[in-house]
């Protein structure tokens, strides 16, 4: 039985990572489950220098999963290559960055970073929806992502690119070939729905930065229909994400078009579920007779 | 760092309308438990409400671990509907911030509400070790809880203060922590409570500068420091930042935050 995908260069033991801003840089997730065992770690989004975050409230729970409005709090990318990838390193697991920035020149700035470090790929994040300026700016159209993908794919040489897109656009095939046509080797979606809920007590929104995105099982069939259309608009692969929980989660995933999965807010409510992912996927392959999982991406028969 | 286990439940009993005090067999987490820290509780198998719930340990009692928690929404109301005997997924102990337990010579321990529950083993773990003047304070008679169990482990005085008087004392806890502080000095308020009230004893211990713990609440996603929900601003270093209630706390100095 052969778990092993190639997502754009990069091969991972089996297609499930964990993704950005969920997992912080592994070492408190760590202390739960094997690293080892990951297909790959996505880190928290990672800017050129220090970003603080927004206040608090950060997070509220609604039906179908939660929002958050972390605002991309990280050290930086100085701190991350001195501090946490030496340690992430020791593991047998493919390390991917994701990169968020301001402006098209701090995407580019980081990325001539990135490009020299020892990780595995890069994560465009064009997809924050709790940062005013930059990555929704640039993600929401075939111009914008285009544009700025094809400046960080110049200093990028080294490394697979993958560009997250938002799905708060009305076509999300548009930012995706805007990214295929700048040259990127992979998209990956999606980033969290725009929500926002209302404290009807004190009639204001319960996050401080009043809208958040939405993440959790709520999202999982929005995202199933969005790689599917995405797999169908470009040839590059998709990473596929948005409330996956389980094994056949990623499954559905999988078979809508996606070459790999993460998990994301799942990791809140079982630090565990990676891992239970990685086992469910191997069982519906026995149950299937499937020997190699790269065999059903992107075989859904639509009716 | 905590551990994921599931825990049996041993006892549950509603202390008064809508508070539950669970005790759970959990080894793995008591040996490793300190005052201020919680438990990320996991209250249904069906994924919905998503996240889990953050609840502060109230008791330490050898391979056993008691919780004590109000119903206010969903997600507490389908933990406390959980039967005796019932397998409990709980993430714990949590947060590197807990109570400093060491030598005081007098010390002033006040809580407001549901927030009394951490200040129980850490009042515990004091005795004999500082003069215990603790301060309960509540909205009114029908939420008064554990007044028995913090007057066992023996202390020097217990006030115990309802907001409309309708038991014991009226009024707020901290005037009457004020009144004996200004009588017989304090090396150490711990507090735990609703905002305004930690506003309130943190303004007052920064004004007389007396050293003061103070245990926060924020909405938290993971409990274990990944997410970066719970921000809360630290004011400690040459320029604020946001730390984190589930990790860097939830016990901070007072003059360490801004809240």
């Amino acid at each position: 039985m052969n778990t092993e995908v190639n997502l754009c260069g990069i091969k991972m033991k089996n297609p499930v990572t964990v993704a950005s801003g969920t997992f912080g840089y592994g070492r408190e997730y760590s202390e739960f489950i094997d690293l080892n065992k990951l297909g790959a770690i996505i880190t928290k989004g990672t800017s050129l220098k220090l970003r603080p975050g927004n206040p608090a409230p950060r997070i509220c729970e609604v039906p179908g999963g939660m929002l958050n409005s972390i605002g991309l709090q990280n050290p930086g990318v100085e701190y991350f290559a001195e501090f946490d990838l030496p340690w992430l390193r020791k593991f047998d697991t493919k390390i991917i960055v994701n990169a968020c920035g301001s402006t098209i020149e701090e995407y580019v700035d980081l990325c001539r970073i990135l490009n020299k470090l020892d990780i595995d790929g890069v994560e465009l994040n064009l997809s924050c929806p709790n940062v005013k300026a930059g990555c929704l700016a640039f993600g929401t159209t075939y111009q914008g992502v285009k544009e700025v993908t094809s400046q960080v794919r110049k200093v990028l040489t080294d490394k697979p690119l993958i560009v997250k897109l938002t799905p708060n656009v009305t076509d999300i095939t548009e930012p995706a070939k805007g990214a295929e046509d700048a040259g990127a080797d992979g998209v990956s979606g999606i980033n969290t729905l725009l929500g926002m809920k209302i404290d009807i007590d004190k009639r204001r929104p319960v996050l401080a930065n009043n809208t958040g995105g939405f993440s959790g099982p709520g999202v999982k069939s929005v995202g199933v229909r969005m790689v599917y259309q995405m797999s169908k608009a470009v040839k590059i692969p998709i990473l596929g994400m948005g409330g996956i929980t389980c094994g056949e989660d990623a499954i559905e995933y999988m078979l809508a078009g996606a070459t790999a999965v993460s998990i994301g807010s799942g990791n809140f409510a079982d630090p565990e579920v990676s891992i239970k992912t990685i086992d469910g996927i191997e069982k519906y392959m026995k149950k299937h007779n499937i020997e190699d999982i790269s065999s059903i991406i992107g075989t859904v028969q639509m009716n | 760092m905590g551990v994921k286990v599931k825990c049996e439940l041993l006892k549950k009993e509603m202390l008064v309308d809508g508070i539950y005090k669970f005790s759970v067999k959990a080894p793995e987490i008591a040996k490793n438990a300190k005052p201020g820290q919680f438990l990320e509780i996991k209250v249904s198998e069906t994924g919905e409400p998503f996240l889990r719930r953050p609840i502060s340990i109230f008791n330490i009692d050898g391979e056993t671990i008691e919780f004590i928690f109000q119903v206010k929404g969903r997600g507490t109301e389908l933990l406390s509907k959980i039967e005796e005997g019932k397998q409990i997924d709980i993430i714990g102990p949590l947060g590197f911030g807990t109570y400093k337990v060491q030598e005081y010579k007098n010390v002033a321990i006040i809580g407001g509400g549901i927030g009394i529950y951490p200040l129980y083993e850490l009042t515990k773990e004091l005795k004999g070790k500082a003069n215990l003047n603790v301060y309960l304070g509540f909205r009114d008679k029908s939420l008064v809880t554990c007044e028995k169990d913090f007057e066992a482990i023996g202390l020097n005085k217990l006030v115990v203060t309802t907001d409309d008087g309708s038991y014991k004392e009226k009024g707020f806890a901290i005037d009457f922590m004020k009144k004996d502080i200004e009588e017989h000095m304090v090396d150490m308020i711990f507090a735990c409570g609703p905002l305004p009230m930690l506003k309130a004893v943190r303004a007052y211990a920064i004004e007389n500068n007396i050293p003061c713990q103070i245990s926060l609440e924020e909405r938290m996603g993971c409990g274990i420091g990944a997410c970066l929900g719970c921000a809360v601003k630290v004011i400690s270093g040459k320029e604020p930042r946001y730390g984190h209630v589930c990790k860097e706390g939830p016990v901070f100095n007072a003059k360490d935050v801004e809240i």
